[in-house]
């Protein structure tokens, strides 16, 4: 009794309070969507120092998993002499699962921290409280440029993972198992010409992108919110960031799982 | 204009938690009147502010400003009252990739439908007032304390405030600064005819801006009375709050 208690009031309670405040952030964010025309450049300025800060980690990552895969994926194959379908593996394995998991993980660690970074330090400095003083919302001023700029960048992220990745792959092929890198290009660009039975669109590129726009509302609301929450001054601030990267990955891990049930 | 104080505080009670920070608080403050509040570090004297301007609501007892009820207002009311107030924040709460210029005009861009040719004319009044007009270009990160506190001051000015509230004005500046802040208040109240309430703990910066001071410790106001008065008072603990500036 006493354990479910103490339980209840450190872990649980706060646990579902901040939930539902980073809840209410991404709705009032949505609902701030008429402002968007004013917050054109914002949003701009937010993408840019998105692809700015992620765009040759991305790229270096993708590579790396993709030639990851082509390796030990491929190697099992071969014990099959199966090895020529690595080239139906790769590249829709990667558009719909890997990518925009990988993408929104990595903008979990660089943006989204760097958000609650950023807010938190405006909260505990007293500006976001100016803010409201000066009957500025902050949400349409701050929130909605972020929000959108992640979601915009996060597909986009995870379709350049997702072509680096089936090239890293198409170098193994070639250098590891002996393929032909022609053959090997042919069989992953049929692979993406699956079409969805609900609507006539590539699946596994539709599916991924759909998950990543998810991801990266997600990351961007999440990382916004808990800066926004932030109190006790720099070290409020520091305890904010490791926890908007902790909840974004986590939130993001479990609604891939139920979204990729979902999409099937 | 309706008679009678601005500012009616009434039996306010707040706490936070099990902290009793606000304990039947009551004052007045007249149309064109000054008000310094002084007391310790961490008494609530922030706290104060913050109910008469909306940030924070009271666990019980009346706040009117400006004929409004406080704590009743809605946020559409609450944001016209705000239009009617500035608050000066203990550290300036400046936004740090906007230029001195840009925080000024940042109020008057979100909430008004002025053209940018009024904003600038507008927002160089003021700036010139503050003096600070050279250095409109420059980011907060690249001018002093003093200076930012007075971009505070401009952004806070730029709406036309009716009643200002300025949080420990000279915290943070060397003596010659805080007494050029100090003149800055007592001038805008002169020209401007604003209606203040100021927290501080420098006694010179109480004298100058004040026409009464108070003295608030264990969630009350002890004395409220003219400057003058409050140095001559007989209460002991007032006496030997203020025993060193006197
Ligand atoms: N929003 C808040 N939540 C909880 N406690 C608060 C809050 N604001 C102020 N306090 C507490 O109230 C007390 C008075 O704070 P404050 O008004 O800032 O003091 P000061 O007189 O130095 O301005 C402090 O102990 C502070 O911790
Ligand atoms: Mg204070």
């Amino acid at each position: 009794m006493n354990l479910i208690t103490r339980v209840g009031a450190t872990w649980l309670r706060p646990t579902i309070e901040s939930a539902g405040f980073a809840v209410s952030i991404g709705l009032q964010s949505l609902l701030t969507l008429p402002h968007l025309p004013r917050r054109m450049r914002a949003t701009l300025d937010q993408m840019h120092l998105v692809g700015v800060k992620t765009m040759p980690v991305v790229l270096m990552v993708g590579f790396f998993v993709g030639m990851i895969l082509s390796l030990q994926v491929g190697q099992q194959l071969a014990t099959f002499s199966q090895q020529e379908s690595i080239g139906l593996i790769v590249a829709p394995l990667m558009a719909l699962e890997m990518s925009p998991l990988i993408t929104a993980i990595l903008l979990a660690a660089s943006v989204g921290s760097a958000m609650a970074a950023e807010l938190g330090t405006m909260k505990v400095q007293e500006e976001l409280t100016a803010l409201n003083v000066l009957s500025v919302n902050v949400i349409s001023y701050l929130v909605l440029p972020r929000v959108i700029a992640l979601t915009l960048m996060a597909p986009l992220l995870s379709l350049l993972v997702t072509w680096v990745a089936t090239l890293g792959g198409g170098i193994i092929a070639v250098s590891q198992l002996g393929l032909s890198f022609e053959g090997y290009i042919n069989n992953s660009l049929d692979s993406m010409r699956v079409i969805r039975e609900t609507i006539p669109v590539p699946k596994y590129l539709f599916d991924g992108l759909l998950k990543a726009t998810i991801f990266g509302f997600v990351t961007a609301v999440v990382g916004c919110a808990s800066g926004m929450t932030a109190s006790n001054g720099a070290q409020g601030v520091g305890q904010t960031t490791r926890s908007a990267v902790r909840n974004a990955i986590v939130l993001i891990i479990v609604l891939d799982f139920f979204l990729g049930k979902v999409l099937m | 204009m309706s008679e009678g104080p601005v500012i009616r505080v009434q039996d306010v009670h707040k706490a936070f938690g099990p902290q009793k920070v606000l304990q039947g608080l009551c004052f007045e403050v007249a149309r064109g009147e000054s008000l310094v509040i002084m007391g310790p570090s961490g008494s609530g004297k922030s706290v104060i502010l913050k109910h008469l301007i909306g940030l924070l609501r009271p666990d019980s007892g009346s706040i009117e400003v400006a004929g409004r009820e406080v704590p009743r207002l809605r946020p559409a009311g609450l944001a016209e009252l705000r239009r009617d107030m500035g608050y000066l924040f203990q550290h300036a709460a400046l936004i740090n990739w906007l230029s001195v210029y840009d925080n000024v005009a940042l109020p008057l861009r979100e909430t008004t439908s002025k053209s940018e040719s009024e904003i600038e004319s507008k927002v160089y009044s003021v700036l010139e007032l503050v003096r600070l007009l050279d250095a409109r270009s420059k980011f907060p990160g690249e001018i002093s304390g003093g200076m930012q506190k007075r971009v505070g001051l401009a952004r806070a000015l730029v709406t036309d405030p009716e009643i200002i509230l300025y949080d420990e004005p000279e915290a943070g500046l060397d003596p010659e600064m805080s007494a050029s802040v100090s003149r800055m208040m007592v001038k805008l109240r002169h020209e401007l005819g604003m209606t203040s309430v100021t927290v501080t703990h420098s006694w010179p910066c109480a004298e100058a801006v004040g026409d009464r001071v108070a003295f608030f410790e264990h969630g009350k106001l002890v004395i409220d009375a003219a400057p003058a008065e409050v140095l001559a008072s007989d209460n002991p603990r007032v006496q030997e709050f203020f025993a060193v500036p006197k």
